[in-house]
């Protein structure tokens, strides 16, 4: 000890503490902990107390009492349950095929370069960056059964001669969702592959074009193979906020007509918030992880890669 | 008919003119001004210090929150009790009152809707002292406000019944006579026969059938009941499957037929749109549409009428509408001042103006603001003073509570008839299908 104080100096409180603090084992897991708090308490605890109150009778202001699977078992023989959960599907499954396509076919467009081509780019973003509500609101308009500004269009060129009821029947009204969140989409896609076109490397392109590649070719083997991983990346986050999307569909049409367009979020808070039964509004909104999950899957290995 | 602010009708009180008709009422708008805090006696001993938050809807007509406004400073110069109130749309006020219930924190008090406060009764001051003084001083509550106040189950009074803006009918005068209707029918088989001979005519009448809390609501329950279908049994079994019901569906059925395409997809707001822009000649609604276009469509407003709901095979009036009451929450550090608050809105002195003002938008709970000068000032707002006569709550005959508030939520009934109307499901299958629908509601 004598020895070691004559070559190593004793070292004050002060400084002790911060020779700890600066270990991996230490100032790791201390830099992460706010963002363990946050992410505990934000996410994991509501998560985990909607799990609860599905496997609970609990209306609103009442803790309810523990029944088990009983929650899942009503929805699962419930026909507007499973209506909304085909249409969820179906939903979420058209709409990103087409925002995943259209998205590309505009990036590709974009990523020439043409006069006001900085113009472009920035107006394409708009209906991604608008307020949901707000969007919504002017579609209602625009597919409004009276005094829809589409129908006047398509009646002003001649293609139809009485107002199209896109709101009003089953497969019109669905359609029309899926076709008013694709509008939506498409610039998040948009952009996502102008990202990707532009980090591809021309030598790539020039090689090929050396080659005799023709223009197709050079998008199948060159562009798309590169394009793949942001297309997952894209894809898995797309599909996790369209599968959740509520706003749109509750502002257009409330789930209807005859629950037609009700998807697992509408359905959620028709039954929890507004109907009062939060145990089976908790059951549909929890019985969406599973499909969450390999969704959520998918954007982090696809991140990681 | 001009819109009527509390201004101009306490300059039309002043007048000698209004006074025979006005008496009653002009005696108490004096006592009101007159009365000055140190007079005031108030029926609740307040906390010391109470401040109070109200959520309430916005009103459809903007005059009914300018009358109000003024009572509440009126009850705040009176007691010292500063009241803030928040307007919301009134379908977010639901929502944010259920998370109020949840958390047990946020409004002292809330201007709800249906059976808000039968989802979380235990949640609920008992207001039965305000409620009984009320109903004492004004000839009692019509039937259907107390089925949206009084718990059975608690044998208490949980919310104080506000009243509803009602639903008749709106119409164009000369497009009815066009199609051969001197006066609006007045029964379910003359009212189809003038929706056939409006089809004929290019003017439809338009009822909605989509997810429209409201208007989807009421004009499908009044059909219903019109025929003497009901939701459910008096001790809550499903009760939606019978020959009336069937009866009643193929009715909405020969209706249908008769409207604009689109029907299907309108929610609250389309009725009054299709209504002032002549697409539709016939609408069931609040007095809205009557009021919007007396102030903002000079060329329409002397052919827009108003007429009672037309009466169905049961023989008396079925009318369903859209009803507010006010509760106040447990969690409140007030209650006193917020019974006190609910009390004095709710006296003649404030109410008889408000109501005034608003031309009966909302029709009062109370049995004796039926008397009140403006349902006879004009006899297009003659049909809204009677809405609450015969009227049923949701659920009917079933009991008010969270089996009734899911059903209405989940647009069991309105399903039914669009199931039946628009799906072309038989009326029987679509009886069926709610059944199923009902049961597991209230199993």
């Amino acid at each position: 000890m004598a020895v070691q104080s004559a070559t190593r100096p004793a070292l004050s409180t002060w400084q002790r503490t911060l020779r700890t603090l600066d270990t991996v084992n230490v100032l790791g897991p201390l830099l992460a902990a706010p963002a363990t708090i946050i992410l505990l308490t934000l996410l994991a605890y509501p998560l985990l107390l909607g799990v609860w109150l599905s496997l609970t009778d609990s209306t609103l202001g009442t803790p309810g009492h523990f029944i088990g699977f009983h929650n899942y078992l009503v929805l699962f023989r419930d026909p507007v349950y499973r209506g909304a959960a085909f249409y969820s599907v179906l939903y979420t499954f058209g709409a990103e095929i087409f925002k995943m396509s259209l998205g590309l076919g505009l990036a590709l467009l974009l990523n020439r370069k043409f006069r006001g081509y900085r113009i472009a780019r920035s107006i394409m973003l708009l209906p991604w960056v608008a307020p949901t509500v707000l969007s919504a609101l002017a579609w209602l308009w625009l597919l409004d059964p009276q005094f829809s500004a589409l129908s006047w269009l398509l009646q002003q060129v001649g293609l139809i001669h009485s107002n199209i009821d896109f709101l009003g029947t089953k497969w019109a009204a669905r359609l029309s969702l899926i076709a008013v969140n694709v509008w939506r989409g498409i610039p998040y896609f948009a952009i996502g592959y102008l990202a990707g076109l532009q980090a591809i490397p021309k030598e790539l392109l020039e090689a090929a074009s050396i080659d005799g590649a023709s223009t197709w070719n050079k998008f199948v083997h060159v562009t798309w193979p590169l394009l793949i991983p942001i297309t997952t990346i894209l894809v898995s986050f797309s599909s996790i906020w369209t599968i959740t999307d509520f706003q749109l569909i509750w502002t257009m049409t409330h789930g209807g007509p005859v629950n037609s367009t009700q998807v697992f979020t509408t359905l959620a808070y028709q039954r929890a918030i507004t109907g009062g039964s939060l145990g089976q509004g908790a059951a549909v909104a929890i019985s969406i992880i599973p499909v969450m999950l390999i969704l959520a899957w998918f954007a982090v290995r696809s991140t990681r890669e | 008919m001009h819109n009527i602010n509390r201004r101009d009708f306490l300059k039309l009180s002043a007048s000698g003119a209004a006074a025979a008709t006005l008496g009653p009422l002009l005696s108490t708008q004096a006592f009101a001004a007159a009365q000055s805090a140190g007079d005031y006696k108030p029926m609740f001993e307040i906390e010391d210090n109470a401040e109070l938050q109200l959520l309430r809807w916005t009103g459809f007509i903007k005059s009914d929150e300018e009358v109000w406004d003024k009572n509440t400073e009126r009850f705040t110069q009176l007691t010292g009790v500063k009241v803030q109130k928040q307007s919301l749309t009134w379908t977010d006020v639901q929502p944010k009152s259920a998370l109020a219930a949840q958390l047990g924190s946020g409004p002292d008090i809330i201007m709800g809707w249906y059976d808000d406060p039968f989802i979380y009764p235990d949640q609920l001051v008992d207001v039965s002292e305000v409620c009984d003084h009320l109903g004492k001083t004004y000839g009692g509550w019509f039937d259907v406000a107390k089925s949206y106040g009084y718990s059975e189950e608690q044998k208490r009074w949980i919310a104080v019944p506000v009243g509803a803006p009602g639903n008749a009918m709106t119409y164009r005068k000369s497009w009815v006579q066009e199609a051969g209707f001197d006066e609006f029918p007045t029964d379910f088989d003359g009212f189809l026969k003038m929706a056939r001979a409006l089809k004929k005519n290019g003017h439809p009448i338009g009822l909605p059938l989509g997810h429209a809390v409201g208007d989807a609501n009421s004009w499908v329950h009044w059909v219903l009941w019109g025929f003497g279908g009901k939701q459910a049994n008096e001790d809550n079994s499903v009760a939606i499957n019978s020959k009336e019901t069937v009866e009643a569906l193929d009715y909405a059925k020969a209706l249908f037929e008769t409207m604009p395409p689109g029907v299907s997809s309108w929610l609250d707001a389309n009725n009054n749109r299709a209504f002032l822009s002549g697409h539709i000649s016939v609408a069931q609604n609040g007095i809205s549409i009557w009021h919007v276009a007396q102030n903002e469509f000079p060329k329409l407003k002397d052919d827009i009428h108003n007429a009672a709901n037309p009466v169905g095979p049961v023989g008396h009036p079925t009318t369903y509408n859209l009803f507010t009451q006010a509760f106040v929450f447990k969690y409140t550090k007030y209650p006193n001042a917020a019974k006190e608050y609910l009390r004095f809105m709710l006296e003649k002195e404030q109410t008889a103006p408000w109501v005034t003002a608003m031309t009966g938008y909302v029709t009062p709970a109370l049995k004796a603001y039926s008397d009140l000068p403006i349902w006879t000032r004009n006899p297009d707002i003659t049909p809204y003073r009677d809405v609450l006569v015969g009227s049923h709550f949701d659920g009917w005959a079933g009991k008010p509570g969270k089996a009734a508030a899911r059903a209405l939520n989940d647009f069991v009934i309105v399903d039914m008839f669009a199931d039946a109307c628009v799906n072309g499901v038989s009326s029987k299958d679509a009886a069926a299908n709610a059944e199923k629908r009902l049961k597991d509601v209230y199993s």
